[in-house]
């Protein structure tokens, strides 16, 4: 994928040559290479190989097998508008306890980073259309938070 | 008053600073408008029919007199010299540039005051009632929870894209005067048998397209889990509610569609997860916010002042202010004041100029201890009064415009800022309470009505709350023109109704008549001093209809 920022040992940086490529559900056959795979598709072949598109109607609870051998996860935001992606790293990322990389997909743009990382996002495939130089500003966000996050499960008052 | 500290303090100042980037990379076409348009919502900054719109929270009513004074500031250095509250304690400015709204968040932050997600589909102000901390019949005083829950809702980075917006309110008197049935979640406050405090939780209320109260989905939560609870419940709203359609999309249709039991099975589930980690409050945080909250330091004052009594006796006009805009308080010798901001047609309800702003931090420091409450009724409330001081603030409210007796009587219109400003107005509602309040200019008259609400919306989205009005108006679009629908018998309060629709709309010239022929009808039927409310629910909508809808409408007066 192009445009990528990735979050490695704490650093945000600008990722060169990701491999992953992300496929919809038309391509057939698969192409080789690291793919991102719907879900269906994936539960059709799972491997350890391939990484996982999950859409904001997937159902996270559902993919608890597989986490094992899941190489990456990414969440779709068909809309920056549409919320549902956070709920989806948090539930994946506390409750499911998945470590691996959570790629956030689709309309991802500067203004919005912040919050993704705040629920455990560590890579974000800016819109294509934008510059993920420029992105890169909007991942810092504000110093306080005042509840919780995923990577920051104490709320402000326990902090202040 | 809460006072913030830096954590606070710092957070205001880097949002305005953020928005301040993010209206010049707007500005400078880096951000397209449908990229922008979500952003400013979650500062405040709508794009009306004539100008950008301005909605500054007043975070569960209680502003400063330091605060107003700063509004005042703004109404003069940036609108048109005046400002308008809103039912949901905001205040909004109806003429500003959006190049200087960085500006006016500014000076916002330079008081500890903020206009984030005033509006946008997030979480909003949290609300409570206006007496909260002095009324007579309060149980404790929901300040402390509201600014606990509004901290933990701001910029809360999960729920800042929810399918719609989200309202919440808190109260803890006998009376609920914060309309907690009308709220995406509405909390009422009490003690146990073991003077514990817990939370009844009620969920999915609200009006506009659909009107609904709240339904209880939790009895008994000790407040300890506040946080997470409501958590809980925003989880299982973002996951699950409906994103397809916008009128859809409330919390409301979920609870409806799911049914109470299903969607409490949801959340009772997602709460077991959560309930018992970090975000379950502590003593010391609500102390410290708390501390904020704790009561003036009140004078014993002698049970009967002298000179009040006098005045009371003496001066009817003064007398009859007394019986409609003065509240008990808690402390003996106090009491708290009600300034209508419905003096009839000379200004629209809910409007303040900037001097009026700066009279109201004056008498509120002068008359008590610097604080002023918003009531989502539009008017402003000085809590803190010693009875010796009504007759002189009364006297100053009435130089002011301020000091009309008529809280809760019919010409105490709640009306949004409708078709004169609002975008998606159908039609016109602050001519329509000009209209009615011209026609109702005799007091002695509307003293003798008693209790009677009206409230006008100038569309479904019911931003006056026209379906809890015991009189309601809607306007509403008839190809192309402005027509009203009217409504009888709704309630807010404990005992909350929903209006029903007494028949076809009418225009707009038609609505002092109706609002006429509908009171003489109470009159007619009523019992004693049987409030209207109860007239209409005794005797039905048949005898209103009869009287409003005949070929030829009979003149007649209320006999009294
Ligand atoms: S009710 Fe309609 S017209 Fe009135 S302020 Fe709300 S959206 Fe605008």
């Amino acid at each position: 994928m192009r445009n990528v920022i990735a979050i490695r040992q704490g650093q945000a940086q600008l990722v060169e040559g990701d491999s992953w490529q992300l496929l919809g559900e038309q391509e057939a056959p698969l192409p080789t290479g690291a793919l991102i795979l719907p879900l269906h598709r994936w539960l059709a072949q799972p491997s350890g190989y391939h990484g996982l598109w999950l859409g904001p109607d997937d159902d996270v609870e559902s993919l608890q097998l597989w986490l094992g051998v899941l190489p990456l996860i990414a969440i779709d935001f068909p809309s920056f508008r549409d919320g549902r992606g956070y709920s989806q790293a948090y539930l994946l990322r506390t409750r499911l306890g998945w470590q691996g990389e959570l790629r956030a997909v689709g309309d991802v743009l500067r203004d919005q980073l912040s919050h993704m990382r705040q629920c455990g996002f560590d890579s974000f495939a800016v819109r294509e259309d934008k510059s993920a130089a420029d992105a890169l500003k909007g991942l810092q966000g504000m110093s306080v938070l005042y509840g919780r996050s995923v990577i920051e499960p104490r709320p402000l008052f326990r902090r202040r | 008053m809460y006072h913030y500290d830096e954590y606070d303090r710092a957070l205001v100042f880097e949002r305005v600073a953020q928005f301040r980037d993010q209206v010049q990379r707007f500005t400078a076409g880096e951000l397209s408008e449908e990229e922008f348009l979500p952003l400013r919502l979650q500062n405040g900054l709508y794009l009306q029919k004539h100008a950008y719109m301005l909605r500054v929270a007043i975070p569960y009513g209680t502003l400063g007199a330091r605060q107003m004074r700063t509004l005042a500031s703004i109404a003069r250095d940036y609108d048109r010299g005046y400002g308008h509250f809103t039912t949901r304690q905001n205040i909004q400015f109806n003429w500003v540039e959006l190049a200087q709204v960085p500006d006016i968040l500014q000076r916002l932050a330079e008081v500890d005051m903020h206009a984030i997600q005033t509006s946008g589909n997030c979480v909003r102000n949290i609300t409570t009632e206006a007496f909260a901390g002095v009324a007579a019949d309060e149980i404790i005083d929901p300040r402390p929870l509201a600014e606990i829950l509004r901290q933990w809702s701001t910029i809360n980075p999960e729920f800042l894209f929810l399918p719609r917006k989200f309202k919440i309110a808190i109260c803890s008197a006998r009376q609920d005067r914060a309309a907690i049935m009308m709220h995406d979640i509405g909390l009422y406050l009490y003690r146990d048998g073991r003077q514990q405090m817990r939370l009844r939780v009620m969920v999915g209320g609200g009006l506009g397209r659909t009107p609904i109260l709240g339904l209880q989905i939790r009895e008994g939560l000790p407040w300890e889990h506040l946080l997470s609870y409501v958590e809980a419940i925003l989880r299982v709203y973002n996951r699950h509610g409906r994103r397809d359609n916008k009128y859809k999309a409330r919390i409301k249709i979920l609870v409806k569609a799911l049914g109470i039991e299903a969607f409490a099975r949801e959340v009772e589930q997602e709460w077991q997860h959560i309930k018992d980690g970090p975000a379950q409050l502590t003593e010391a945080e609500f102390q410290r916010v708390a501390e904020g909250f704790a009561p003036p330091r009140y004078a014993a004052q002698p049970d009967g002042d002298l000179d009040y009594g006098t005045h009371l006796a003496m001066d009817r006009s003064f007398a009859r202010w007394v019986s409609r805009n003065v509240q008990p308080h808690k402390v003996a010798g106090y009491a708290s004041v009600v300034l209508s901001t419905k003096p009839g047609p000379a200004a629209p309800p809910g409007d303040l100029t900037a001097e009026q702003m700066d009279n109201v931090a004056d008498w509120s420091e002068h008359f008590g201890f610097g604080e002023i409450r918003i009531a989502h009724e539009q008017n402003l409330i000085l809590p803190d009064v010693r009875k010796a001081d009504l007759y002189p603030l009364w006297r100053l409210a009435c130089e002011q415009g301020l000091g009309t007796a008529n809280i809760g009587l019919l010409t105490d219109i709640i009306a949004c800022p409708g078709g004169d400003f609002c975008a998606l107005a159908n039609a016109k509602s602050i001519p329509i309470a000009q209209a009615i309040q011209s026609r109702f200019d005799d007091l002695d008259y509307l003293h003798d009505l008693g209790e009677l609400s009206l409230n006008i919306s100038g569309c479904i989205n019911a931003c006056g709350h026209h379906h809890i009005g015991n009189i309601g108006i809607l306007g509403v679009d008839k190809n192309g023109s402005e027509w009203y629908q009217v409504t009888l018998g709704g309630a807010q309060g404990k005992a909350s109704a929903l209006g029903k629709v007494i028949g076809p709309s009418f225009s707009a010239a038609e609505i002092p008549r109706v609002i006429e022929q509908i009171v003489a009808t109470y009159c007619a039927y009523r019992e004693l001093d049987e409030p209207f409310v109860d007239t209409v629910a005794r005797v039905g909508l048949e005898p209103f209809k009869e009287r409003v809808y005949a070929r030829q409408p009979e003149v007649s007066t209320c006999a009294m």
